[in-house]
């Protein structure tokens, strides 16, 4: 791609503005109830100026630190995908008139282009695992197609991981490579922006930049180092398929799943999750019903229900069920682990049960497929 | 053919039948004649049947797929959906999605001897492949059906058993495992009636249906007469709520068995079937 240019920490907003006027609604990190989660973004001074986070297993603190940077975060618990996997929507409605039922599809929700500022490297990883999901294999999935479509991804470089964070072990960040229109670093004065993409590259040249200057570029290179070197956590870096389902039986299921609470918050926090249920809502009178979607996790038990039957009726038989798929069997599926580095199962887990933990353990009569 | 994935289409009961206690078959037809004229199964896939304010539930399709007219699901009234489907009647409409899966290997069978083996209630995803040998009895070598059940009672189609033991070339073997008065076959399970079953190692392709513990003690029951690993076929069932692999209840490892299934070859589903919790 191009050389990299120079964007001023005070013309940020002129970023906002120009996809604002190319018709895209902006959204970006912003601090609600206590972390930073998505909204709707107009002005880039509502942005996270000076926030700080701290998080650890089953715990996710934000302080203000004071200086200008807008983006020395790790990720809140909000991913990219309830932007395009809705957590509920309706699929088609029934009604019934003189002959009997008729079933209406719907169009997809969308409110039109939507522009992500703030997105991180391990959440573009996942993005491209849901693309995957919802529009290969039997076909494009119409409602997460008509949304994906129009996106426009802002990607920021992590200089700041969290103690949760793994994504180096994972292959998937700190930075950005992959996946974006254009991807920011941010340093004390400005951003160095790259663009990913043709439309990424005319938005960067409508805005009041100039060329990045070699001590900002390398400047930015040492901080992702220093990102890299900070993060401590990690995932064995092998396919994990054949050591997992080689354990079936090992004792770690059994005490994972005498302090997991099976409460789903992990799978609702992945993002790369795409179970869902999808169920009917039917009018008061009868007269009509919508049918939804609405994301599910393995945690549930009606998840595995059959018949009478709850074939996953134990928590260990649950975790399993997501620790096995997540690393193991994803790799059937998409040609990788579903996993992306991005620590969320481990801060949002009430208990703070850490997946890397359970796979050492998993792991440690088995030392040498592990490494 | 495209499945009709998406939205359901307005299907017709034109006949209901009631099998035993409990089952009852609904013959069914697209109300829409270009919808109906479309659609096309292979023996073994299933569709999504939906009743307006209830809910969906997968079926499988027991008719031929030449049969133009209509086609019939064979249900068990065991949850809120198929209790609710139970309660239709000819003339009543539901909606339908499908044909989803993959269906039964009855291309590779040509020329070979086609045993079924089904325990439990019913064997609804094979009777399609009786009918289907059945009714192009030149292409297949013999046919072999095992059926077992529990009490002589869950029997259903009786007198379709009754009619297939005297099909040329086929052999109809049926046990209970608690059999009583007026039940002419063999009392034990079904592992009780390959010695008579006669099936040729090497020139067999074994379709299963029925209770994973059944399916995988057939299954050794066969290795153990030699017959090859891929000569074996099951149908599984999972929960399942989109048809397209799409859902994630339907996960057996890494198969989505709506859509790489129901009918899968055993060695493509050995290494966790029969592990309880997958």
């Amino acid at each position: 791609m191009d050389e990299p240019l120079f964007l001023p920490a005070e013309s940020l907003q002129a970023l906002v503005d120009a996809l604002q006027g190319r018709g895209f609604r902006c959204v970006g990190p912003r601090v609600q109830d206590g972390a930073v989660v998505y909204g709707r973004l107009d002005d880039a001074g509502e942005l996270p100026h000076g926030m700080r986070d701290e998080q650890g297993p089953g715990r996710y603190r934000l302080r203000h630190e004071g200086d200008g940077r807008r983006f020395a975060w790790a990720n809140g618990p909000q991913a990219l995908k309830p932007f395009l996997f809705a957590p509920e929507e309706p699929l088609w409605r029934s009604r019934t008139d003189a002959d009997g039922p008729v079933f209406e599809g719907l169009e997809p929700d969308t409110t039109g282009p939507l522009a992500v500022i703030g997105a991180r490297a391990c959440d573009l990883a996942a993005l491209d695992l849901q693309d995957r999901h919802f529009l290969g294999g039997p076909g494009p999935d119409p409602h997460y197609q008509a949304r994906r479509e129009g996106l426009f991804l802002v990607a920021v470089d992590c200089s700041h991981p969290a103690e949760t964070c793994f994504c180096v072990s994972t292959g998937d960040g700190p930075q950005v490579t992959a996946g974006h229109d254009l991807a920011l670093h941010e340093l004390g004065h400005g951003y160095v922006v790259r663009s990913g993409t043709e439309r990424g590259a005319e938005v960067a040249a409508a805005l009041p930049v100039r060329a990045a200057r070699h001590d900002e570029i390398e400047q930015a290179g040492r901080e992702v180092t220093r990102a890299v070197r900070a993060q401590h956590r990690r995932l064995p870096s092998r396919d994990l398929r054949s050591v997992l389902f080689s354990q079936l039986e090992h004792p770690q299921w059994q005490r994972v799943a005498e302090r997991c609470l099976a409460c789903g918050n992990c799978t609702s926090v992945c993002p790369t999750c795409f179970c869902h249920s999808e169920h009917d809502q039917a009018a008061l009178d009868g007269s009509e019903s919508l049918h939804l979607r609405q994301w599910d996790s393995c945690f549930t038990e009606g998840h595995s229900y059959l018949h009478g039957v709850v074939i996953r009726a134990e928590t260990a038989q649950r975790y399993r069920q997501w620790l096995t798929h997540k690393l193991g069997s994803w790799h059937d599926q998409f040609g990788r682990s579903g996993c992306v580095g991005c620590g969320r199962c481990i801060a949002w887990c009430p208990v703070g049960i850490d997946l890397t933990e359970e796979v050492a353990a998993l792991c440690h009569s088995d030392e040498e497929a592990c490494e | 053919m495209r499945p009709l994935a998406g939205t359901p289409h307005v299907a017709e009961v034109v006949e209901r039948l009631e099998e035993a206690r409990g089952i009852f078959t609904l013959r069914l037809r697209f109300t829409e004649p270009e919808v109906h004229a479309a659609y096309g199964f292979a023996p073994g896939q299933f569709n999504m049947l939906y009743l307006h304010g209830v809910g969906g539930v997968p079926i499988s399709i027991v008719s031929d797929p030449e049969d133009e007219h209509m086609y019939d699901h064979t249900i068990r009234a065991v949850g809120r959906v198929t209790r609710a489907l139970a309660g239709l009647k000819a003339g009543d409409r539901i909606g339908v999605r499908g044909p989803f899966g993959r269906s039964w290997p009855l291309k590779e069978a040509e020329g070979r001897d086609v045993v079924i083996a089904t325990g439990g209630l019913g064997c609804a995803p094979v009777v399609s492949v009786i009918n289907y040998v059945l009714r192009r009895r030149e292409r297949y070598g013999r046919l072999v059906i095992l059926q077992g059940v529990k009490h002589t009672a869950d029997l259903i189609w009786r007198e379709r058993y009754e009619r297939w033991a005297r099909m040329p070339d086929t052999q109809v073997l049926l046990a209970a495992s608690q059999s009583g008065p007026q039940w002419p076959w063999r009392t034990g399970n079904v592992l009780n009636l390959f010695d008579e079953a006669h099936v040729d190692p090497d020139n067999s392709v074994v379709m299963m249906c029925g209770p994973e513990g059944m399916m995988i003690a057939v299954v050794e029951e066969l290795k153990r007469r030699g017959l090859p690993e891929y000569a074996l076929w099951l149908s599984m069932e999972r929960n399942m709520q989109c048809g397209s692999g799409r859902c994630g209840h339907c996960q057996h490892g890494g198969r989505f068995v709506c859509r790489d299934g129901p009918v899968f070859n055993y060695p493509d589903v050995k290494e966790l079937l029969g592990v309880r919790g997958f």
